[in-house]
């Protein structure tokens, strides 16, 4: 990704810092050239157009950029796109396949567990983070999981239920 | 034999289908503010004050035009030259775009930057030099109301000191004798802390003006678009049908989402400056300090009563606390909103209510946040007295209720401060919900745990509350009634394209409207595209909030379809070739009415309509609907909550919490239920945790999420749901009532009630909200009340 600046101020003005870094995103390789103090949040969603990852506080406290880093949910706000060289990095438009929605995102729309949506895509990271590693959590372990995850609409319960749903799902498919 | 269409199959009325807008949004493909590009555009970000009440005695920006990559910067100074620094509000007052002459919160717009990019603007923000001279900063109306108290609207004419208004309703003389006739008076004072709605996504606009059309296009969070089309072509002078503003998807609104904020106008004009897109995106912090609030009002009550437990009169005082300006989006006439339908479920004779509203060193606000238009207010203090005065006389919570609820029997019911209340059962609630709490067993659980020194508390509270403003003999804004739209047009293959005057922001419209039109028209809702929130294509509504969309637009769709299904008979009957007195109609089919195998379906109409006409009909399946609304509706609810209190550290912890809601007939259960445990958890919150505070410098407490304590899946408990109770609205087409905010307004007293309950033997008859557990812990160790807002704790 190359930035074009316009130049307003006078000629040769301050030089912007740029590094180059590779990664994976949903399987996919990304070259960018990045200023370093660039937040891996921005540079999915205005970088890569991946706008599916949201950003909703300036205190890594709402769980909205959530993404997974190398399998683990990380919120994209807290890390620099260049601490990301290297590295793959999965989002929400890496759930579905050409054909099928992951059961994640079909146990949301099930179990109604989301209303206005913004909260959902870091929800449903999360919570993947926890079924890779957990295949059969209680509701206490989905409600712990889910704790870095702010949600103003729906009252986490049918989040809760969203993703016990999926959980059962993912059981039966691998069982069957 | 036809067989008659499945109305839950097609996904009518009753079905809990499932939700259109997840389509998009369970696939990372929302389309949110900051989600949209434009080409070439630009960023702004705004610098903000602060300190909470000073001059501005010098502000240069030459070190922010230098930074490569800025545009424009803008000041407060430069507004002023184009009239553009102030701007009026909803509520008749003025508002600063920019400050010029004073900051009067800390968080203020002071000017703003329009760059390349976010982080170039944010730069040149930090190299804006401001230099303020500090006065003296009022952080509460108490001080607000003091005879030397600084004049913060020091900007407006006649303005002598810090108070906005003073209004009054009800019969004052006649609430005085039935108080003199009292055998008892409970007296109550409380403090509703601010709140601040903080839906997850911020507020934000990207505006682009289009010099060669002359046209402006405003995509913005916004829960009120047509609103927002009028205040632009009044704020920036720019004619109605040149000005375009686009609701895209909402995260969350809660009623931050309908003021119009500074940051909007200011992209505005930078947009028209500039002559590129320019995208203005508040951060968190932004957001919580300078948007609206909720809440922060002072309410002081008493009930006069009789000794077997009758109410005999209400009088009540509310001191609000606006902000720096008065700038909330309510029913113009009403001044603290619809506070004065507090204890309107209940039958009491004669009332009176006094408001006052002050200015003070805070960013403006109040109505906002599920409330209603302050029924949030209203409702706390009604149902905190109702728990204070049984325990004054010493009677049972639920047989005190009893008594006073509004019988069946006596609807439509008149109040003594002025609201027709007109259909409930309000008895039938009250019984379900404490069967299902289990009542008499957890009142003997409580007994027996006292014996072990625990602490068990059962809360109540019951409701009713008016939604659906409103009427236009009463409700305006600005002048602007408050009715609402429908449009719809039926293609030749029968399918069907809807749209309102509303704008959801998660509510599930594109899902429930196409149920109504399912209901009425018999074509499956999967067949129905509803849009909302663009002002060039949607017919004019005054918006969303104060869950006025299913009384008044849902009403407007049930019309709209009406229309067409009567044009459709016509057809029906010229298809049928019978006359039309003999046509009935079935769900989704006409047919004759002595031969009913013969018939159309409402599909094989709307392909007439474009082929086949009757002579002189005109072609074509369409048409639109403006509903002004009878009434208010008037859903009841009843809210139990149980709670465990540790007599050590003072945490309390929920046990059980039965909600029983009868909003009238549902569209789609399944949103309905949604919508209650969103606002359950609103009052769970608020009762807990949730609150901002300030310091006595101004310094806003609760600005960041590190501060401003929101409840996440952990605390949070379950919620059991009723909707048994169903009584239909009699004037709603389709017997529906409001319903997304019973929750955040019934919710908040059966917390704090079950809580109270828990320490009873104390003696302590209030901690204010939050009911931190240092708060419960000293009202439960020193058997004092707990009152005001947690105070600012300084470090060292």
């Amino acid at each position: 990704m190359t930035i074009i600046y316009e130049e307003t101020g006078e000629e040769g003005g301050t030089q912007i810092p740029e590094q180059r870094i590779t990664l994976r995103v949903n399987g996919r390789k990304v070259v960018a050239e990045v200023e370093p103090r660039l937040l891996l949040a921005h540079l999915l969603r205005h970088g890569m157009g991946l706008t599916g990852t949201h950003t909703g506080c300036d205190t890594t406290n709402c769980g909205a950029c959530t993404v997974l880093v190398d399998g683990r949910a990380v919120k994209s706000c807290t890390m620099f796109a260049v601490q990301a060289d290297g590295r793959e990095i999965g989002t929400v438009e890496g759930l579905a396949t050409q054909s099928e929605l992951h059961p994640l995102q079909e146990g949301f729309k099930e179990e109604h567990g989301l209303q206005c949506g913004f909260c959902t895509p870091g929800m449903m990271m999360a919570a993947k983070a926890l079924l890779d590693r957990n295949p059969d959590p209680t509701e206490e372990d989905v409600r712990w999981a889910l704790s870095g995850n702010l949600c103003r609409c729906t009252g986490y319960q049918n989040i809760v239920k969203s993703v016990l749903w999926a959980a059962g799902e993912l059981r039966s498919q691998s069982a069957g | 034999m036809t067989q008659a269409l499945d109305e839950i199959k097609i996904g009518g009325m009753g079905a809990s289908r499932k939700r259109v807008e997840d389509n998009r949004f369970i696939r990372g493909k929302g389309n949110y503010t900051d989600d949209i590009h434009l080409p070439g555009m630009l960023h702004m970000e705004i610098l903000r004050s602060p300190v909470a009440h000073a001059r501005i005695t010098r502000i240069d920006a030459s070190r922010a035009w230098d930074i490569p990559g800025v545009h424009l910067v803008l000041t407060g100074e430069m507004m002023a030259t184009r009239n553009l620094a102030w701007m009026p509000t909803l509520s008749y007052d003025t508002q600063a775009v920019l400050a010029t002459d004073k900051v009067r919160f800390q968080g203020q717009e002071v000017a703003c930057v329009i760059a390349d990019d976010p982080y170039i603007a944010k730069d040149a923000c930090e190299a804006i030099e401001v230099d303020y001279e500090p006065l003296p900063v009022i952080v509460n109306p108490m001080q607000a109301s003091e005879p030397d108290a600084p004049v913060i609207r020091d900007d407006k004419e006649n303005q002598a000191g810090n108070v906005i208004y003073d209004w009054e309703v009800g019969d004052a003389e006649g609430t005085d004798r039935a108080f003199e006739q009292a055998d008892l008076v409970s007296r109550l004072q409380l403090h509703y802390p601010r709140s601040h709605p903080s839906p997850i996504e911020c507020c934000g606009s990207i505006a682009d003006f289009d010099r060669s059309t002359s046209k402006l296009t405003v995509y913005m969070t916004t829960q009120a678009p047509h609103i927002i089309r009028a205040a632009v072509a009044l704020v920036a002078e720019l004619p109605e049908h040149m000005i375009r503003i686009i609701s895209p998807d909402i995260g969350g609104g809660f009623g931050n989402k309908v003021p119009v904020y500074p940051g909007y106008v200011a992209s505005i004009l930078a947009s028209i400056l500039l002559e590129r897109p320019v995208k203005w995106i508040e951060d968190k912090t932004g957001n919580l300090i300078s948007t609206g609030f909720a809440r922060d009002v002072y309410l002081d009550g008493e009930l006069a009563l009789r000794r077997d437990g009758k109410i005999l009169g209400m009088r009540m005082r509310t001191l609000a606390d606006h902000g720096a300006f008065f700038s909330d989006a309510q029913p113009s006439k009403f001044k603290i909103g619809l506070m004065h339908s507090t204890f309107g479920c209940y039958d009491v004779p004669v009332a009176h209510l006094a408001a006052r509203g002050l200015y003070t060193n805070k960013a403006p606000g109040g109505v906002a946040y599920r409330c209603s238009f302050r029924v949030t207010e209203a409702m706390f203090f009604q149902e905190r007295m109702m728990h204070a005065a049984a325990n004054d006389l010493g009677m049972d919570q639920a047989e005190f209720r009893r008594i006073n609820l509004v019988r069946d029997d006596q609807f439509p019911h008149r109040t003594p401060l002025g609201f027709l209340l007109d259909s409930g059962q309000y008895g039938a609630c009250l019984e379900l919900g404490l069967k299902a709490v289990g009542y008499e067993d957890f009142l003997r659980q409580k007994e027996e745990a006292k014996k072990n020194g625990r602490l068990l508390g059962i809360g109540i509270s019951t409701m009713s509350e008016p939604l659906g403003a409103g009427n236009s003999r009463e409700y305006d804004i600005l002048g602007i009634k408050m009715f609402d739209s429908a449009e719809i047009r039926v293609h030749m293959t029968g399918k069907a394209l809807l749209r309102t005057g509303a704008r959801g922001q998660g509510q599930g419209h594109e899902t429930t409207w196409a149920q109504i039109v399912a209901h009425e028209l018999g074509i499956p809702a999967d067949d129905v595209t509803v849009e909302e929130g663009d002002t060039d294509t949607a017919p004019f509504g005054m918006g969303t909030y104060a869950s006025r969309s299913t009384p008044v637009a849902g009403a407007a769709i049930a019309m709209v379809c009406r229309k067409v299904r009567a044009k459709a008979r016509r057809l029906a009957a010229h298809l049928l070739e019978v006359s039309e007195e003999d046509v009935e109609w079935e769900l989704g089919r006409f047919y004759v009415r002595s031969a009913p195998d013969r018939g159309v379906t409402i599909q094989e109409c709307a392909m007439a309509a474009y082929s086949n006409m009757p002579d002189g009909m005109e072609p074509g399946l369409e048409n639109n609907a403006y509903y002004d609304p009878p009434n208010l509706t008037w859903p009841f609810a009843c809210y139990i909550v149980t709670v465990e209190v540790d007599p050590d550290t003072g945490v309390w912890d929920v046990l059980n919490m039965v909600a029983v809601d009868d909003c009238g007939v549902r569209i789609n259960p399944m949103i309905v239920e949604g919508q209650i445990m969103g606002g359950l958890t609103e009052a769970f919150a608020m009762s807990s945790m949730q609150f901002i505070t300030f310091d006595s410098e101004g310094n806003c407490i609760g600005s960041n999420y590190m501060d401003y304590l929101l409840p996440t899946s952990w605390e949070t408990p379950g919620f059991e749901l009723h909707g048994e109770v169903v009584t239909p609205c009699p004037h709603h087409p389709i017997g529906a009532k409001g319903v997304g905010e019973c929750a955040a307004v019934g919710g908040p007293a059966a917390f704090v009630n079950a809580v109270m309950d828990a320490l009873k033997d104390t003696g302590v008859r209030n901690i204010d909200m939050p009911l931190l557990p240092d708060r419960v812990w000293e009202a439960i160790t020193e058997r004092h009340d707990v009152s005001g807002a947690p105070p600012v704790r300084t470090d060292g």
